[in-house]
């Protein structure tokens, strides 16, 4: 598939501000000790929205008629892509609500604890819906798996729970369980990450050329012709294959840059005080950046559209 | 509304095509006669980009495909070519994933269609189409794809006898049917119960409505084309180390010089 770049920076971008979101939320909810000043609640709070509306302004930019998309917010008894939008613009009522009450003096109360369970539960909820996005599509074996969803949840958890400890720090927060939990959605990530790989590969590729053009039971089916001499939209579109080759080696980059730099960089933090913290926490905050980019273009990269078979793929 | 029309308030009609793998000649006629109603009809125009440069790109709404199949029964290597377009299928996930509701399927004759004036263009319905049937339109900002010529097989202003997509007419070769699959009597269906027509990749669960019908099998005892070269040959004089010919092989030296 070919990946859009805009979907990748939207996914996760915004898959980060919800995961930042979500641990605000829920840190209000168990009563975290989130450092005095109201500076923490504009950086934290506002880097969360802001990550969240930026991409999903740049969402917009792979559209055909971006000044239609608002059209997108109707068909969601059908649409994960309308649910997700349904979804995201929803989310800022509670998170809108519990910033102002934060900022208000009100933080501590019950329902301001209530507006972080539901923003939290919100983001939850939107991240689930673009997992699903894709989750849904039968035609992509690599994208139907079970655990796509699931990963775009702890993905989001992730990236979100690195930024959250690097703001903790900053802003001088007692405690370490804010690097403990950034080490253990990192490690999350990397369970399932793991797992997906290894089902995508041993699944068996059980789809033929012979299958798709029902020619299969008069023998072996061979690509005789191409319909046309240049490519076309569907091969640009669904038969992208570039990087797929690399897609070893750039499995391997971002298992470093996820599991070797960021949870190292997090682990010495706990390690380490103060300043020293900080710097490792915005090491350990680059590195998820770029090992989930990289994860979100293999994902695309490595996926297989059924309808390469009648271009002559083999197997999908 | 991309929510699929529920029983009730299908009709019970299914329009569609039969494609028939044994007659179609690989002329694609069919898609070039698509191309040019399509092009000035709904949701027209389908645009080409670089039409004439080195590197063209444009939406067309039936593709044919070619190919090669291996026998398994010791005869010859056949060749099959293959039309591909929309399928208009009952269950269609292109439909119900559209976030907008400009894709959707008519309760009344079960076409799928793209309203242009919607459509988004988030291409989420081309990922969602096993079949390749929808292609993006760059130029215009939105998915074309098959109506089944729904401005041809209702319009009152054309000849009865061209009331009817635009490929089927188009065929020379007689490979392309219509009709309403959903009606056990109709033309259509009685070819498909005949021929054993089938559905392209019926694990995918949309349900084509279009059939294809299946290559007939080789007449058996019947000669080889191979074999009947060098008789034919024969026939024809040659070879037979005569006079003549040692004259005509001479003089065809002597004139390739």
């Amino acid at each position: 598939m070919h990946p859009a770049y805009s979907v990748i920076f939207f996914t996760t971008a915004s898959g980060a501000g919800y995961g930042l979101l979500a641990m605000l939320g829920l840190g209000a909810v168990f009563g975290a000790a989130f450092p005095q000043t109201l500076w923490f609640c504009v950086v934290a709070l506002g880097l969360a929205l802001g990550l969240i509306t930026v991409g999903l302004l740049s969402s917009t930019f792979h559209l055909g008629h971006p000044e239609r998309a608002w059209r997108a917010f109707s068909q969601w008894r059908s649409s994960w892509l309308s649910r997700e939008g349904v979804a995201a613009v929803a989310t800022y009522v509670p998170a809108g609500l519990f910033g102002l009450m934060w900022l208000g003096g009100w933080d501590g109360s019950l329902v301001w604890k209530l507006l972080g369970l539901l923003s939290a539960a919100a983001a939850a909820v939107t991240v689930w819906c673009t997992g699903m996005i894709y989750g849904c599509l039968t035609t992509i074996r690599q994208w139907s798996n079970p655990l796509v969803a699931p990963i775009y949840m702890v993905l989001s958890a992730a990236t979100g729970a690195v930024l959250f400890a690097l703001l903790m720090q900053v802003f001088g927060a007692g405690r370490e369980w804010h690097i403990w939990l950034a080490i253990a959605a990192l490690a999350a990530s990397g369970i399932l990450k793991l797992s997906y790989w290894r089902a995508i590969d041993t699944e068996p590729r059980d789809l033929s050329i012979g299958d798709a053009t029902g020619l299969g039971s008069l023998g072996t089916v061979r690509r005789f012709e191409a319909p046309h001499t240049q490519s076309n939209f569907v091969q640009r579109e669904m038969g992208y294959k570039v990087a797929r080759k690399h897609a070893q080696k750039l499995r391997m980059l971002c298992l470093l840059a996820g599991l070797g730099v960021c949870l190292a960089a997090c682990v010495l933090a706990l390690l380490v005080p103060g300043a020293g913290a900080t710097v490792l926490l915005l090491i350990a905050s680059l590195a998820a950046g770029f090992a989930v980019v990289v994860e979100r273009w293999l994902f695309f990269a490595e996926a297989q559209h059924v309808v390469t078979l009648f271009y002559g793929a083999t197997h999908a | 509304m991309t929510s699929l029309p529920t029983p009730e308030e299908r009709s019970g009609k299914k329009l569609g095509l039969v494609i028939d793998l044994d007659t179609c000649v690989g002329c694609h006629a069919c898609a070039v006669s698509c191309k040019e109603w399509n092009t000035q009809g709904y949701s027209a125009p389908l645009t080409d980009v670089d039409a004439y440069g080195s590197d063209p790109i444009g939406a067309w709404l039936n593709r044919i495909h070619s190919y090669e199949v291996d026998t398994d029964d010791g005869q010859p290597n056949r060749t099959v070519h293959f039309p591909r377009s929309c399928l208009h299928c009952e269950e269609p996930a292109c439909v119900t994933v559209c976030p907008t509701g400009a894709s959707y399927k008519r309760a009344e004759d079960g076409i799928v269609l793209v309203n242009p004036d919607t459509c988004i263009g988030c291409k989420l319905c081309s990922w969602a189409c096993p079949y390749g049937a929808r292609e993006y339109d760059a130029s215009h900002g939105v998915m074309k794809k098959c109506t089944l010529c729904v401005d041809r097989i209702y319009n009152e202003h054309l000849e009865p006898e061209d009331r009817q997509p635009a490929c089927v007419r188009a065929c020379p070769a007689g490979a392309r049917h219509y009709g309403d699959l959903g009606d056990p009597e109709s033309s259509v269906s009685k070819l498909v119960a005949e021929r054993g027509g089938y559905d392209l990749l019926p694990q995918s669960g949309y349900k084509p409505v279009n059939k294809y019908l299946p290559p007939r099998p080789r007449r058996t005892g019947a000669e080889p084309e191979a074999d009947k070269a060098p008789k034919a040959l024969e026939a024809l004089g040659a070879g037979d180390g005569s006079l003549t010919e040692q004259f005509f092989k001479w003089a065809d030296k002597v004139l390739t010089r």
